[in-house]
């Protein structure tokens, strides 16, 4: 086929509104740069009459997503993952080595065209890293051997369906269950029994159940579920949308990968019986894009699900109980797991927050009231379901009921998935997952907090240190400020650019972070970069920018001595780096002699 | 209309009728909080921060924040004024302002926002980022190194005139203003120097040609008087309604 037969193809607009082809550009865009790796003018054109809006509205979605591009791509599109805990086991070293054995700089392709290498932000693979993804596909548990492999593969231009198989093999890695991973064969199977059970108590009673259990949600944040889905079946429209956030992607988070690729069944029975209570006919799974790899089993599941009267007409023959679900993918941006972003993202735009109120339980998609929940939620409100709330709240703590799965990665000999009732102590976690020597724990990713291993006593509950389930641990060997770095970076680019505090104060704030891992930062520097944290965590537009400056004044706050030793002690240090600034003429040059840098010829 | 609820406004009490945000209660009652990004002839955006203020602890933009009964309102402290001279500081090493040689110096809200809070310095590094200047319109140039991605003239050529020539491409720190063309260029748009989009640029982006440095200095919009008593750029262009203060 060609490219325009291609693009055709996947824009077929018969019958299509201009509105249900705007909700739908970026599922179109999703399509095209998978196809043909990049969005070719044409195709821009194309969708710009399909939805009516302006080219350069298109092109502002498309260049708002990482993994949208308007150049080609290489044949292979090959993405490392940059994780701190890739980074631990060695990624960056395999980048070079990639880039070395192939003859690419990141992010450019090769003039042949075959093979583009760059990184992208956590692939959800913490456990089994370092990872790669490569045309959208995941390969972990990376090697210099299997580099090696991927680049001959890569020469030789063979089909990734040729590759090994066990380049792909993603393992779940569950290494301890609790409540709702304790059965593991049910799990598998579209039993149903949280629908029967709603259909014998009714919703009313089944709302009542769900509220009993002081489930809260698992995205982090803790709103109780059942007060957000009455508030949701209390607001009057003519229809109410269910929508669970599987952008995973927080960085050390996996759970949801796992939950979506062996417990999908539980997660499409929590929406279908949320839906059922709140009165909604349409549900949306938001998948991320560095889990494409899950959208055809998970369509298939679904279409299981229908043809089991799961979903779809008169769920289980009740009459008027219809619900059906989509899989939207997103496309490499991490403000999407933001809820309001993601609704934006949902309907086909830029992933840009939006302001509230008005909440999304009364003005969610398409400005009806939706229901948001994450993966982890709809599961346990599905086993409630099923179960009831005494089984659920028995666990946990009063105020955090039931239990939590943590994605558990870096300085341990076992990780993987575990899943702890709430009020488990760090101390606790770090022994089952086989930490030794251990320092610090980040604890809910690049937007939580860094605990020292002397506060492993706390525990984890929403009234305590509250997580979406990541929990990377890092040893007495490790430079924690390595971390800060990788994550002020993350933010830089991951920040959305709407509101200034978070747009400019990431960048101002991972410069000043690499001027103190250069040696160059002073105390008027550690003063600065508290005072933008600050700003930052008070101004911000979001949740993205009042967390985003979290790991830098961690590192502050709890380990001065860290941020003492690396300090330069004099007055003032400028921030103009003027060996740096030479880069450019190296670059031209090709020079990299001593003589081409200021400190070596000094 | 009769406000008969209130809430406090550093002590003030202002009146407010459902719907009203703080910053449109404000505004109707001639009190003055820092703004770039609000016009009160657009849907608020709550993205430039500039009007944060202090409400029960929590910062909240008060263009986006809905007024409630009893409200106690912090817009004055030096901590808030701190804060909005930071986020200017912040706004203009993002961009290259070079206010010296701007026609837009003396009339400029950016400029004018930042002496009420007492910016003496951008204080923060420079990025000096590399950006173009759009003079391919006969009528209207366009200054990229001054946008503050306000969106107001996204706002204005969508809402008002219909045209949709401006929007918002790239992001994070690459976030940047496009012009919808085939080319990307102004003149290749539909724009024309009487669209409404071409009156609300609070800072020296998007200018008329032909006629610079008009104003000379002590004649300039903010020359005498400081922005709180003399209002908004746009509020004062001949083409807008005025007079939205004393």
């Amino acid at each position: 086929m060609t490219h325009d037969e291609i693009i055709k193809t996947i824009i077929a607009s018969a019958g299509v509104s201009h509105d249900a082809a705007r909700r739908h550009l970026l599922q179109y865009l999703c399509q095209i740069q998978q196809r043909l790796s990049y969005i070719p003018g044409d195709a821009i054109t194309q969708l710009a009459r399909l939805t009516q809006l302006p080219e350069s509205e298109i092109h502002g979605v498309i260049e708002f997503y990482s993994f949208l591009h308007k150049q080609p791509r290489g044949q292979y599109d090959i993405l490392l993952s940059d994780s701190i805990t890739d980074h631990m086991l060695g990624s960056r070293k395999l980048l070079q080595q990639l880039c070395t054995r192939l003859g690419v700089e990141p992010g450019v392709p090769r003039s042949d065209g075959l093979v583009t290498v760059d990184t992208t932000s956590c692939t959800g693979l913490c456990d089994q890293g370092p990872a790669l993804l490569v045309n959208g596909t995941a390969v972990s548990r990376l090697s210099d051997q299997r580099i090696e492999q991927i680049c001959q593969l890569i020469e030789t231009a063979t089909e990734t369906s040729q590759w090994p198989a066990e380049f792909f093999d993603i393992e779940d890695n569950i290494l301890r269950r609790d409540l709702l991973l304790a059965d593991e064969t049910a799990a598998a199977s579209p039993d149903g029994s949280a629908l029967r059970a709603l259909i014998e108590n009714g919703s009313d009673a089944l709302l009542d159940i769900i509220e009993q259990s002081g489930l809260r949600g698992r995205g982090g944040a803790g709103f109780r579920t059942g007060m957000k889905w009455r508030f949701c079946k209390q607001a009057e429209a003519d229809s109410h949308y269910v929508v669970c956030n599987a952008d995973e992607g927080e960085p050390g988070t996996f759970k949801d990968r796992v939950l979506l690729n062996s417990y999908a069944n539980s997660v499409f029975e929590g929406m279908t019986l949320c839906a059922g209570i709140i009165g909604a006919q349409q549900g949306y799974l938001y998948l991320r894009g560095e889990y494409r790899y899950l959208l055809e089993p998970l369509q298939a599941l679904l279409q299981q699900r229908r043809d089991n009267g799961l979903l779809g007409q008169d769920i289980l023959g009740k009459d008027g109980f219809n619900f059906d679900i989509d899989i939207h993918l997103g496309a490499g941006a991490y403000i999407c797991g933001e809820e309001s972003s993601l609704i934006e993202s949902l309907e086909g735009k830029r992933g840009i927050p939006r302001k509230r109120p008005p909440f999304p339980v009364t003005h969610g998609y398409l400005n009806k009231p939706t229901v948001v929940n994450n993966v982890e939620t709809f599961m346990a409100a599905a086993k409630i379901s099923a179960l009831g709330a005494d089984w659920f709240c028995h666990a946990g703590t009063p105020e955090s009921t039931g239990t939590k799965l943590l994605s558990i990665s870096g300085d341990c000999e076992r990780p993987g998935i575990y899943e702890y009732p709430f009020g488990v102590t760090i101390k606790q976690v770090l022994e089952d997952c086989g930490a030794v020597d251990s320092q610090a724990v980040q604890i809910a990713g690049a937007a939580g907090t860094t605990l020292p291993v002397s506060d492993a006593n706390r525990c984890i509950a929403f009234e305590d240190v509250a997580t979406a389930g990541s929990f990377m641990v890092f040893n007495k060997e490790r430079k924690l400020l390595d971390m800060v770095q990788n994550f002020a970076r993350f933010f830089v680019h991951e920040s959305c650019g709407f509101c200034t505090p978070c747009r400019v104060g990431s960048s101002l704030l991972k410069d000043l972070v690499e001027k103190l891992v250069n040696g160059h930062a002073t105390q008027y520097d550690v003063a600065e970069m508290k005072q933008i944290g600050a700003l930052m965590k008070r101004s911000s537009f979001c949740g993205l920018g009042t967390t985003a400056a979290n790991p830098v004044l961690d590192l502050l706050n709890r380990f001065p001595q860290l941020v003492e030793e690396q300090l330069a002690h004099s007055g003032y240090e400028p921030a103009f780096d003027l060996d740096a600034a030479l880069q450019d003429a190296r670059d031209i040059t090709g020079r990299d002699d001593a003589g081409a840098h200021i400190e070596a010829s000094t | 209309m009769s406000d008969t609820k209130t809430f406090s406004l550093d002590g003030v009490e202002i009146g407010f009728s459902d719907g009203d945000t703080i910053m449109d209660a404000a505004l109707r009652a001639g009190a003055y909080i820092p703004h770039l990004c609000h016009n009160p002839e657009f849907t608020p955006h709550g993205s430039c921060r500039v009007c944060v203020v202090e409400v029960n602890g929590r910062q909240v933009s008060a263009c986006t924040q809905p007024a409630a009964e009893g409200l106690e309102v912090d817009n004055g402290s030096d901590a808030i004024v701190e804060e909005r001279r930071n986020l200017l500081q912040m706004l203009f090493v993002e961009g290259n302002h070079v206010c010296p040689g701007c026609e837009k110096s003396g009339a400029c809200q950016l400029q004018a926002v930042a002496y009420y809070t007492g910016m003496l310095s951008p204080h923060y590094t420079h990025f000096f980022p590399q950006r173009s200047v759009d003079a391919s319109h006969p009528d209207t140039a366009i200054d990229f190194n001054r946008c503050i991605l306000c969106e107001l003239c996204v706002r204005a050529s969508r809402d008002v005139d219909h045209k949709n020539v401006f929007s918002l491409g790239g992001r994070g720190i690459g976030t940047h203003l496009t012009v919808n063309s085939p080319s990307g260029k102004l003149g290749d748009s539909s724009f024309a120097a009487t669209d409404k989009a071409a009156h609300v640029c609070p800072v020296g982006a998007i200018l008329p040609k032909h006629r610079g440095y008009e104003q000379p200095i002590g004649k300039r919009l903010y020359d005498k008087r400081p922005i709180s008593i003399v209002g908004d750029v746009a509020a004062n262009e001949p083409g807008n309604k005025g007079d939205r203060h004393g």
